[in-house]
């Protein structure tokens, strides 16, 4: 089993690899001109066959904020374009990798005979995996942002790499440390919560990146927002998962890891690496909601600081894990 | 301080009269304060100032890193010291950013409180003269109704709905209805900072009312604990704690037991206990890492585990004692070191009287299983092939000098200034249990066995419920906040032709205003209005 769990991550990791390749290929030599439209009028009509009854709210997909004006050659296009029917098999592909993905998660459980959230190997492989779910999830109900999907699989693809590369653990039954059912709640919510704001940062990087280019700017990474969905959409996108994960991050690293923490260690927080790094994150994040909700800030001011929130939280995966020394060190790669 | 929100008009400017200078710096910087700006950037600072926390060895978390830090850095230690680099949260400086984040907190809250409070006792206001200039519109549509059963029902919609909704008899027979919805999204707002503020209190009443002490408690009727603050290892009061203040307990270690994978990874630990509460009768109690000892006032907690060789001394005079002493684990295998030292041996019976140049101390490490190939450390937790490897010394243990040492290392002054030597060979001496060694000076070393011990920490905190309860509180808040959505919508019903009210029928117009950021509006207004047409007809 634990064999298998190991194939089916690098298979996993190749699927991510190959919809990146696709939806590269997209990017890249999907017909140029027809883009904005190419994108999204064929995935409407297939999510519109394949969906259930109630009512897509377009709120995030203003058909005028990514149809180019010209209708004449709008019509004609979504008949054939190779870079559309690329991003589609690039979408397919990832599905396929979220398969084997689950299938990596599942085999892993079965083998050490407990849920697999016990080390930073396993974490990483839970949060990508639910930042994978969700981007999927998202993307069937708003078919116009699948661009991102070339940006989504890069990140999964680098943060799978990195968890096999760096934090590669056997098999092996949880320490009595974890014997707890806080484990599981304190875990899956941290795991989902970070998998959210996962998923939430692609839009707020290519909300930047396409505020930049259209406001002028035409230097690398801006570039990338030629074709990418309108600003405003993305930006609501990414508010709207950020609101989603941050109570779920409240809940998971600021109320169920104090109640374990207290009947494990005796005190509900004590300012343990994982700990300052769980409060700055929260903090981070918190200022995100409040910078938003205020007219005053620009909207890319917020967005910034979403991105920063993101930036602590690899801290706290990467950072703390591979420097500190705490007492969340079941969390440590290599297995000491 | 989240949502911003339409707020009455600020009063007009006051008559031009001087200012007192005071109390117009007192104002600005009042106002300054409890902006969101400043708001944001004490967060930030917030955020910033826990950065070093993390970088920096903390006393109150791990005080032997501080102590490696001064040696590894002499010079930057004591000024990282005196700007309080090793306790960070304790800091002026940290203190100064959160309670000026909450004086800010607590001066933008405390006016929307009373502005919600106002909001919420008064009624939706009338509407708007032109509909038609709202984001969301329905333009006039005739109806048979009269326009008051009409208004009626319409009305009786929206309460269904959960909307507040207010009906107003206009001019000439027209009839409006103005309801709002989404309270609760702004009753969150403020519920979430003010739990921030109960946990901000909870936190300081615990610091100040709370106590933690740490021990270490060895197996066996002889090597009992009871609760004061003299028995403790290392241990902290809060500002308001009277060392009498402690619940009164005894705790004798009668049984733990470990288990382990084939690696070496523990499995599960149990420490079983005898407990007396208050001089009652003793109670045998089981704890474990995860599930601690509830006492009462105090809880238990597993923390590590280790093995106390048993050692039996014979001196030069026939005289034998015996003692435990407890190895601490340097590694996962349990690789532990300490020392035996017997400051009253080789006590002239005759006299009485105590030479210090012979006083015997033994250092060294103890092995639960030692490796085939004789490494030195441990390689496995659980004692398949126990070892103990000691250096025999003898001298003046510097016991006596009124300086506090450890215990579980020889004072390496005395070994430096010649006080204190090393009497063995050059590779510590082997014993297994159950062996004796003999010194060279015909004194014996007896390895009895090892009896395992724990350590522990047993803490209080009063307050930690009332935290807890803030924190969920401020989560139920935090969700209402960001998942509310406030808005108005309006009816406006009126006689269908001037003339002709006795012959009934009515026109309708409706409009809709969020008043937050809520980009399904236009679908909830579409729906609202259909079902009060569709009431209206059934």
């Amino acid at each position: 089993m634990a064999e298998l769990s190991n194939q089916l991550m690098v298979v996993t990791v190749l699927a991510y690899l190959a919809a990146m390749v696709c939806h590269a290929a997209e990017y890249s030599f999907g017909a140029r001109s027809h883009i904005g439209r190419a994108a999204i009028r064929p995935a409407r009509q297939l999510v519109g066959a394949g969906a259930p009854a109630e009512p897509v709210p377009d709120d995030l997909v203003p058909a005028d904020d990514l149809v180019p004006a010209d209708d004449a050659v709008a019509e004609e296009a979504p008949k054939k374009d190779r870079g559309a029917l690329l991003g589609k098999v690039a979408v397919g592909i990832t599905a396929l990798g979220l398969l084997a993905h689950l299938g990596t998660l599942v085999t892993r459980g079965i083998a050490a005979d407990r849920m697999p959230w016990g080390n930073m190997y396993e974490f990483i492989l839970s949060v990508t995996f639910v930042g994978s779910a969700v981007w999927l999830g998202v993307l069937s109900r708003r078919p116009g942002i699948r661009h991102l999907g070339l940006f989504v699989a890069l990140v999964l693809v680098v943060l799978l790499g990195a968890a096999g590369l760096v934090a590669y653990t056997p098999v092996g039954p949880l320490v009595p440390a974890l014997h707890s059912y806080w484990f599981v709640i304190h875990v899956s919510t941290v795991i989902l919560a970070s998998g959210i704001f996962l998923v939430g940062f692609v839009p707020a990087a290519m909300f930047l990146i396409k505020n930049g280019y259209d406001q002028g700017k035409r230097s690398f990474p801006y570039t990338l927002g030629k074709r990418v969905p309108a600003a405003a959409a993305l930006e609501r996108l990414t508010f709207r998962l950020h609101a989603f994960a941050f109570p779920l991050f409240t809940f998971g690293a600021l109320i169920a890891g104090p109640l374990w923490a207290e009947a494990s260690w005796g005190r509900y927080w004590g300012w343990d690496p994982k700990e300052v790094w769980a409060f700055i994150s929260w903090v981070v994040y918190a200022c995100y909601l409040h910078a938003r909700a205020t007219p005053s800030v620009k909207r890319s001011t917020a967005t910034w600081i979403a991105v920063l929130g993101f930036a602590t939280m690899l801290m706290n995966l990467f950072g703390v894990n591979l420097f500190f020394a705490g007492l969340h060190s079941y969390a440590n790669a290599g297995g000491m | 301080m989240t949502t911003v929100e339409e707020r009455p008009a600020p009063p007009a400017a006051p008559p031009p009269r001087r200012a007192n200078p005071v109390w117009a710096l007192l104002r600005n910087s009042w106002r300054q304060l409890t902006s969101m700006r400043t708001a944001l950037v004490l967060l930030f600072l917030l955020a910033v100032a826990a950065i070093p926390g993390s970088v920096l060895p903390q006393r109150p978390v791990n005080p032997e890193k501080v102590t490696t830090y001064y040696l590894e850095h002499p010079k930057l230690a004591p000024w990282l010291d005196r700007i309080g680099g090793f306790d960070v949260f304790a800091s002026v400086w940290f203190a100064s950013i959160y309670l000026l984040l909450f004086t800010s907190l607590v001066g933008c809250v405390l006016p929307r409180l009373l502005d919600h409070y106002r909001a919420l006792r008064t009624v939706p206001p009338e509407a708007p003269r032109r509909l038609e200039r709202l984001p969301q519109h329905v333009p006039a549509a005739e109806r048979a109704e009269q326009p008051a059963v009409l208004a009626a029902t319409v009305a009786k919609t929206l309460r269904r709905r959960r909307f507040r909704t207010v009906l107003r008899e206009g001019e000439a027979g027209a009839w409006t209805i103005a309801a709002e919805k989404g309270y609760l999204k702004e009753t969150g707002n403020l519920l979430f900072h003010f739990a921030l503020l109960t946990v901000l209190v909870g936190v300081g009443f615990g610091s100040w009312y709370g106590w933690h002490g740490n021990r270490l408690l060895v197996q066996g009727d002889d090597t009992g604990f009871c609760n004061s603050v003299t028995q403790y290892d290392e241990s902290k009061l809060g500002p308001r704690v009277d060392p009498s203040d402690l619940p009164n307990f005894c705790l004798k270690l009668t049984e733990f037991a470990a288990t382990y994978q084939d690696t070496g990874v523990p499995k599960s630990f149990e420490a079983t206990v005898a407990v007396t509460q208050d001089g009652g009768a003793a109670v045998t109690r089981q704890f474990t890492v995860n599930d601690p000892l509830r006492l009462h006032h105090a809880s238990v907690h597993l923390l590590g585990q280790g093995y106390a060789p048993v050692l039996r001394y014979t001196d030069r005079y026939g005289q034998t004692q015996t003692n435990v002493f407890p190895f601490l684990p340097r590694d996962g295998m349990l690789t532990s070191e300490g020392v035996a030292m017997f400051p009253d041996a080789n006590v002239d019976p005759k006299t009485n009287k105590r030479d210090e140049k012979l006083q015997v101390g033994f250092e060294g490490v103890y092995l639960p299983t030692v490796s085939a190939d004789n490494s030195a450390t441990s390689s496995y937790p659980a004692e398949r092939a126990p070892g103990l490897f000691l250096n025999a010394y003898r001298g003046d243990l510097g016991l006596d000098s009124g300086i506090p040492g450890s215990v579980y290392v020889l004072d390496q002054g005395q070994i430096a200034n010649g006080q204190l030597k090393q009497v063995s060979g050059d590779r510590p001496h082997e014993l297994k249990p159950g062996e004796a060694w003999t010194l060279d000076d015909g004194t014996k070393l007896e390895f009895l066995g090892t009896r395992p011990f724990i350590t522990i920490s047993i803490r209080y905190d009063p307050t930690a419920e009332l935290v807890l309860a803030g924190a969920v509180l401020g989560l139920v808040g935090l969700m209402l906040s960001l998942s509310g959505r406030r808005r108005r919508v309006w009816f406006r019903v009126a006689p269908l032709a001037v003339g002709d009210a006795g012959h009934g029928g009515s026109v309708v117009e409706a409009g809709g205003l969020p008043r937050t950021d809520y980009p399904g509006f236009p679908e909830e207004f579409a729906q609202l209005v259909k079902a009060a047409r569709d009431e209206g007809t059934s």
